[in-house]
């Protein structure tokens, strides 16, 4: 039997008080979240609601348009993760199997891209893109060009590293280039394009500056302006507000929830190539 | 199949589309922020040529050394406060504790939730009536603590930057764990057979194994400070009376409420030129760093 060192109890109190320190914004958000003012304002701060007030999520639901940012927020992150995930792939194809003379060149400059900040083209993209604000693709265009460096970074590490044996025996079956790309290179990709989507998922359904800048227009807000709305309109409610912060996490969360693992991974692996 | 591989019909159907996207997006911006640098511009009326006049304005205004240094303050935090704890956890974790894996991902949770809301949480910590923390002071008696810390002018800058790195710290101590875990358990056995102690361990064996980690680390952590905005774009706007101005937030100023696009690209530059300024710093000292350690 082990023994029980103090040594050990303690880091186990510092580990459990920094989890619940980790966590305590998330309990106090869905807590307030399901309170009324009297409950936040002084008579329950901390703990479980008294009443359970999930009219705070009606009222937000109905009052404001956070279920439109919703779905606008599903929009824009669902088509920037496609379009990354085909453009990288198909790029980390032709500069890892393709033969011609810039190749190198190409990815050189996708590896430069990667250090650019988003915020030193702020002010040209606004005015390049002035035709397109307050629509899905100007906020589709930036993100995926600024997700497709980091994706191709990661596919071409892992398509460097698989034989070339299984393509070339498609070939000689008389498969043709594309054949083989869509139906052995992109299935082989699979643990790489998943890496990518995570990382792409976090980044645009959390991007702010682009976000709050080229969307005026309420119809094409996404969830994080949208939520800022929030505050303006319950100044002195804090139960819908709360109930908003929580819908805006819910994707971000059960993501989470479910693939903890992989997105830890992904994280992880998206800093080292990075 | 080596002609298939050469096809040029082949290559352009599968570099250009994303090729073209990428470079009109993120490339070209970048010769246009450098040639709008040299203009006197609104937006309306035509530019006008002045040279470098920009930068030179930028280097005698005295709001953009305030934001230059107070995210360099956050930097220095970031790197001095933050990693440190960081590696504390990352440690911990690695040595292998009862729960690891339920800590780790619990540890990682406010990374992934985004800063607006992150932002719009600690807005109601801070709340000077209802927020947690005077709420906090009051029941402890401590009623002449309380502060109305988001619009306090010496309290300010510490209220936004607290936040900005609690988010963050289970960032860092995802990326030391994953390079401690990478470290066979035979070394930490024959270390501990050897007699040494956690403590030895964790400064003689598994930090210097895990030193470029560490510098990436440290890369992050600074540019991720000399650019940070949505924390402080939320909480003050880089207020009261400029007390938490950020180099991108004076930026964004400058092109949204002043309108000065030629002042705010030359800003652009000065930051991308600031990043990379601290990433050769950072990589030099690291160089040296590892020379001493092999």
């Amino acid at each position: 039997m082990k023994k029980i060192e103090p040594g050990n109890i303690i880091i186990q109190i510092f580990l459990i008080v920094f989890a619940a320190i980790q966590l305590f914004p998330l309990y106090w958000m869905i807590t307030f979240s399901l309170k009324g003012n009297m409950e936040i304002f002084g008579g329950n701060v901390l703990g479980l609601p008294e009443t359970w007030r999930f009219d705070n999520y009606t009222k937000v639901v109905e009052e404001t348009k956070l279920v439109r940012y919703f779905i606008n927020s599903i929009v824009v992150t669902g088509l920037t993760i496609f379009f990354t995930l085909l453009f990288s792939a198909m790029i980390t194809y032709g500069i890892v199997r393709l033969k011609w003379k810039l190749s190198k060149a190409v990815y050189t400059l996708f590896l430069i891209g990667m250090m650019i900040p988003i915020h030193a083209v702020l002010l040209p993209l606004f005015l390049n893109l002035d035709p397109v604000l307050n629509s899905y693709v100007s906020l589709i265009l930036p993100y995926t060009a600024f997700a497709m460096p980091l994706g191709i970074l990661i596919m071409v590490g892992v398509l460097e590293g698989l034989p070339k044996e299984l393509e070339e025996a498609a070939f000689i079956d008389g498969a043709s280039i594309y054949k083989i790309f869509f139906h052995i290179i992109l299935p082989l990709l699979t643990p790489a394009l998943s890496t990518v989507a995570i990382l792409t998922f976090l980044s645009s359904w959390n991007e702010l500056m682009l976000a709050v800048t080229f969307i005026s227009d309420s119809r094409f807000k996404t969830i994080t302006t949208g939520v800022m709305e929030l505050i303006g309109k319950y100044s002195t409610q804090w139960g819908p507000v709360g109930a908003g912060l929580v819908i805006a996490t819910i994707p971000t969360l059960i993501l989470y929830i479910a693939l903890s693992e992989n997105v830890q991974k992904s994280l992880a692996a998206g800093a080292v190539k990075g | 199949m080596e002609k298939a591989l050469r096809n040029k019909k082949a290559i352009a159907f599968f570099v250009l589309p994303g090729l073209v996207w990428f470079a009109a997006i993120a490339i070209v911006p970048i010769f246009q922020s450098f040639g709008y640098s040299f203009l006197k511009w609104n937006g309306i009326t035509k530019p006008e040529f002045v040279g470098l006049r920009n930068y030179m304005e930028i280097f005698k205004d005295a709001l953009f050394y305030k934001a230059v240094g107070n995210s360099l303050l956050l930097a220095f935090a970031s790197v001095f406060l933050q990693l440190p704890f960081s590696m504390l956890l990352a440690l911990i974790l690695a040595k292998g504790v009862k729960g690891e894996n339920v800590y780790r991902t619990i540890f990682f949770i406010p990374v992934i939730i985004s800063s607006t809301i992150i932002a719009q949480m600690w807005m109601k910590v801070y709340h000077p009536d209802y927020g947690l923390l005077n709420t906090f002071l009051r029941s402890i008696g401590l009623e002449g603590w309380q502060k109305q810390w988001l619009a306090d002018d010496k309290w300010a800058l510490v209220a936004v930057f607290v936040p900005m790195i609690w988010q963050y710290i289970g960032y860092h101590m995802l990326l030391f764990y994953s390079a401690a875990k990478g470290i066979s358990p035979d070394i930490r056995e024959a270390a501990k057979v050897d007699g040494a102690s956690e403590v030895q361990i964790a400064f003689r064996i598994i930090i210097p194994m895990i030193v470029p980690m560490i510098k990436a680390s440290v890369i992050f952590a600074i540019i991720g400070s000399l650019k940070s905005f949505d924390l402080i774009y939320i909480l003050t706007k880089g207020g009261p009376l400029h007390a938490t101005e950020v180099p991108t937030m004076l930026m964004y100023t400058e092109i949204f409420t002043s309108t000065r696009y030629g002042y705010a690209s030359a800003m652009a530059l000065l930051i991308i030129v600031e990043c990379l300024i601290f990433t050769l710093l950072v990589q030099t000292v690291f160089g040296k760093i590892s020379k001493r350690l092999d």
